[in-house]
């Protein structure tokens, strides 16, 4: 987590020159010090919470989460929501594991095995499209974000339960003879310690932390959110920033997908049924504000590490499903209450 | 009455005072909104206060209504001193306060406007016809023909004025503050307010107004009050005032909004709108722009005065690219514009600084460097990352080069006066090079100052060969820094003078009734 936590200052946040306030200090760095403050409560209730290997295997849990949340995080900058991402998740992980088994082409009697740099991609690449269509509904056909994407919800749900009939795809492994061995890497191997889908994580996040700040189009997202009107006025293509905002969620959702069906070595349709919800969760415990033009990386990944070291250590510590249930619904209703004492104190300054 | 404070700012008037503040001091910080101010309304008459943003007129006001609460000074109501603990307790009083924005529900109907929060109920069950009797009452009252039936949303914004009025009068207001009711009337709607403000006074209510429109204010007033910096600089009855009066007072010098720069030759057509018709985007069947040709040379400043709905605002949003025309064309330059997107436009050379600069202009959650670099990030931006130097010098020039008091770039865009956020939004359109600059109603909401400094940019720029246009509905800003001015009346060129026309000649040709 410390490398996450490195990533751009936000650029909406005012620097405050004169003597710092502690109140203020906390109030914005709620995030991070709700994460210490779980962090400290676990560690003190059960031995095994404070160990390098369970912050790993905790943070890779968290990566599922993490990614949609990044992808969530764009889509509410711009002013919008994006319920459809567990659904693009789960269909992305069925049309994975659909590759993973080969591809039948009965008219040409050959069945096609692509190797799975090619799968990744493809993958992606249908994750893109979700967002697409997401994006042209939402912004050349001025259909409600709320409405569209909770449209495509359904739809691409019901497309993985009707390619799967159902069921679940369990070949995922691969045969090294047809060269398509290695789609478990994602989800159980280690460079340095590190398992490859926080490093994944960590490379989203900068890359989009890197976008917000330092690119023409981060900041046309943060203005096309915060006055979408003043921002076409000022020459911004506020119709392409949102579609390309849908895009890079779907392709966030489907990365997301990917490590999930290679965590659980299986590609099931009901994959990531209201993980949507986490992932908003996750952005507004990150300070982001639900009305756009307010928020940032950094944010939002110590928002997904609160809701997932929250959730591990309950069950760590053997508290019941249900209650972890409450738990997180009361830490999203308070990051809320502080996200609106922020933004309604800054508001009015005169 | 225990009066027995001074009067020495104030001269004590045969008339009845009603309501007079004495001493009022508010501070917020250690800002001084308000500084010993002394007030008097009088019974049944008309009381103006004039002063620009920031000078405390609407803290004032908010004081009077109980809105908020001073710092240290007295409220005295009929001889007694009173304090207001909040805005019921001074409605209770019959004090009411009609904000600038109206606070109206637009789905309800007239009559559950008036009587919202204040229901009349007979055997647990709102009584709708005796609320529709009184709303009729009021309606003959005012001699507006509005069925009491009719959604809020179907009436113009000027019988929704006299809504939120009625329901005042409703509550029994003996004292009507009006804060700004004349900023989205048109020239007819604002007579028949000041028809209704006639009517209320002869009944005997007192009436405190607030405008930036000075000519209109002093035509309904019968006593005039000038702040400035929160201090109370003069009090004068009507008959002892004028126009110039009001402005030495308000902005404590001799001012002028500047005359049409000088001494330089205008270059080539940098503009040409030829034939333009624009459709009501509202979608009424009529054109909002008919035929409208106007040809603007580099360096040339051109004034577009009409009232409300003469198709100022359309005409310039079209140019811009936001609104598409039913035919006719653009040029800027040689080039055919007529089907570029905004953008495309801006980065041709043709930018928009639009009329409403909350809504339209600023993105309230930036800072006041990311506001300004905003129209002009994409042009800069090589590669794929910004450039920081370059961004940061160009907001350290753009706030340079149109004067924005900040105290720096990362300063929130709220925390800026009227005056300088409307540089920022002048500043951002500079900033993309532009060779043609629309304006639409550049001075709105913005004090007398900062007014000046905004004229006096555009000549220096115009004297660089900018080529500008500027829309305004108040004549004297017509007569500044033009060197044309063009009336609009109904969507067409009315009429076109150079800088020597007199005022009464624009007003004649914009159909507005010569009132002096």
């Amino acid at each position: 987590m410390s490398a996450t936590a490195k990533t751009q200052p936000a650029p909406h946040v005012p620097v405050k020159k004169e003597k710092l306030d502690i109140g203020r200090l906390l109030l914005e760095g709620r995030a991070f010090f709700a994460l210490i403050a779980i962090i400290i409560f676990f560690s003190f209730m059960s031995p095994h919470y404070f160990s390098v290997n369970n912050f790993l295997i905790m943070s890779s849990h968290v990566a599922i989460f993490g990614l949609l949340a990044i992808g969530m995080l764009l889509v509410i900058l711009n002013g919008g929501i994006d319920l459809s991402v567990g659904s693009t998740l789960g269909l992305c992980g069925v049309f994975a594991g659909f590759l993973m088994q080969g591809v039948n082409l009965e008219f040409l009697g050959i069945t096609l095995y692509p190797s799975l740099w090619v799968v990744v991609l493809l993958t992606c690449g249908l994750g893109a499209a979700v967002g697409i269509v997401n994006g042209v509904l939402i912004a050349h056909f001025k259909v409600p974000a709320f409405v569209a994407t909770l449209g495509t919800m359904y739809v691409a749900r019901g497309i993985a339960l009707l390619m799967t009939n159902g069921l679940t795809y369990n070949q995922l492994a691969g045969k090294p003879e047809l060269g398509n061995t290695g789609f478990e890497w994602l989800g159980f191997n280690r460079l340095a310690g590190v398992p490859i889908s926080v490093l994944v994580l960590i490379a989203v996040a900068l890359l989009c932390g890197l976008m917000l700040s330092r690119t023409a189009f981060g900041r046309w997202l943060y203005a096309s959110g915060g006055n979408e009107t003043a921002a076409d006025l000022s020459g911004v293509p506020i119709k392409r920033v949102k579609i390309v905002v849908y895009m890079l969620s779907g392709i966030c959702a489907a990365l997301a997908g990917l490590v999930l069906s290679s965590q659980l070595t299986s590609a099931g349709p009901t994959a990531g049924t209201t993980y949507e919800l986490t992932a908003i969760a996750a952005v507004v415990i990150g300070g982001a504000a639900l009305t756009g033009g307010r928020g940032t990386v950094r944010g939002t990944i110590l928002g997904a590490l609160v809701i997932g070291y929250l959730s591990d250590g309950l069950v760590i510590i053997g508290v019941s499903a249900y209650w972890q249930t409450v738990f997180t619904g009361t830490v999203i209703v308070l990051a809320v209450l502080l996200n609106s004492l922020q933004y309604g104190s800054s508001g009015k300054s005169r | 009455m225990s009066l027995a404070h001074d009067f020495n700012h104030q001269p004590t008037s045969q008339d009845e005072v009603v309501l007079s503040a004495r001493h009022i001091a508010k501070s917020f910080g250690n800002t001084h909104a308000l500084k010993m101010v002394n007030f008097d309304i009088h019974r049944g008459q008309v009381t103006t206060l004039f002063g620009e943003n920031g000078a405390g007129k609407s803290t004032l006001m908010k004081i009077l209504s109980g809105v908020i609460t001073p710092t240290s000074g007295d409220i005295i109501l009929d001889g007694e001193s009173v304090v207001f603990h909040n805005a019921n307790e001074a409605r209770a009083k019959g004090i009411s306060i009609i904000h600038q924005e109206l606070s109206l529900a637009p789905n309800l109907n007239v009559r559950d406007n008036i009587f919202m929060g204040r229901e009349i109920i007979r055997n647990g069950q709102v009584d709708f016809a005796e609320e529709e009797r009184q709303t009729r009452l009021l309606m003959e009252e005012l001699e507006e023909d509005i069925d009491p039936l009719m959604p809020l949303e179907e009436l113009r914004l000027g019988q929704q004025q006299i809504i939120e009025i009625a329901r005042a009068i409703s509550q029994n207001s003996r004292i009507l503050i009006m804060d700004e009711p004349t900023s989205a009337l048109s020239a007819a709607e604002v007579e028949v307010l000041f028809k209704v403000i006639r009517d209320l006074t002869s009944k005997g209510v007192s009436i405190v107004y607030i405008s930036h429109h000075l000519e209109e204010a002093l035509e309904i007033t019968d006593h005039a009050v000038v702040l400035r910096d929160g201090v109370m600089t003069a009090y004068a009855p009507r008959r002892d005032i004028d126009l110039e009066w009001i402005v030495r007072n308000m902005v404590g010098e001799n001012f002028d909004l500047g005359t049409p720069p000088q001494g330089y030759d205008f270059g080539d057509t940098a503009l040409a709108v030829k034939d333009l018709v624009i459709a009501d985007p509202k979608g009424g069947h009529y054109n909002v722009v008919d035929k409208l040709s106007l040809e603007v040379k580099a360096g040339e400043i051109v004034c577009v005065y009409g009232l409300m709905g003469a198709g100022r605002s359309e005409f310039m949003e079209c140019a811009a690219g936001r609104l598409k025309p039913k035919s006719g064309y653009i040029l800027l330059g040689d080039q055919d514009i007529s089907t570029l997107s905004v953008g495309q436009r801006i980065q041709s050379g043709l930018a928009l600084v639009p009329e409403d600069r909350q809504k339209d202009g600023l993105v309230q959650t930036m800072s006041v460097g990311e506001n300004l670099s905003l129209a002009s990030i994409g042009e800069f931006a090589k590669g794929l990352l910004t450039p920081r130097s370059a961004e940061n010098k160009l907001i350290k020039d753009s706030i340079k080069s149109v004067t924005v008091k900040t105290s720096g770039p990362e300063a929130a865009i709220g925390s800026l006066s009227g005056g300088n956020q409307q540089k920022v939004v002048i500043g951002k359109m500079l900033a993309t090079g532009p060779k043609v600059l629309l304006l639409d109603e550049p001075s709105r909401g913005i004090d007398i100052g900062a007014k000046a400094e905004v004229f006096k940019l555009l000549a220096e720029k115009a004297k660089e060969g900018l080529a500008v246009i500027y829309s305004t509905s108040e004549v004297a800003e017509c007569l500044s820094i033009a060197h044309r001015i063009i009336v609009m009346h109904k969507g067409k060129i009315s009429a076109q003078f150079d800088s020597n026309v007199s005022k009464e000649q624009i007003m004649a040709a914009s159909g507005e009734a010569v009132t002096h």
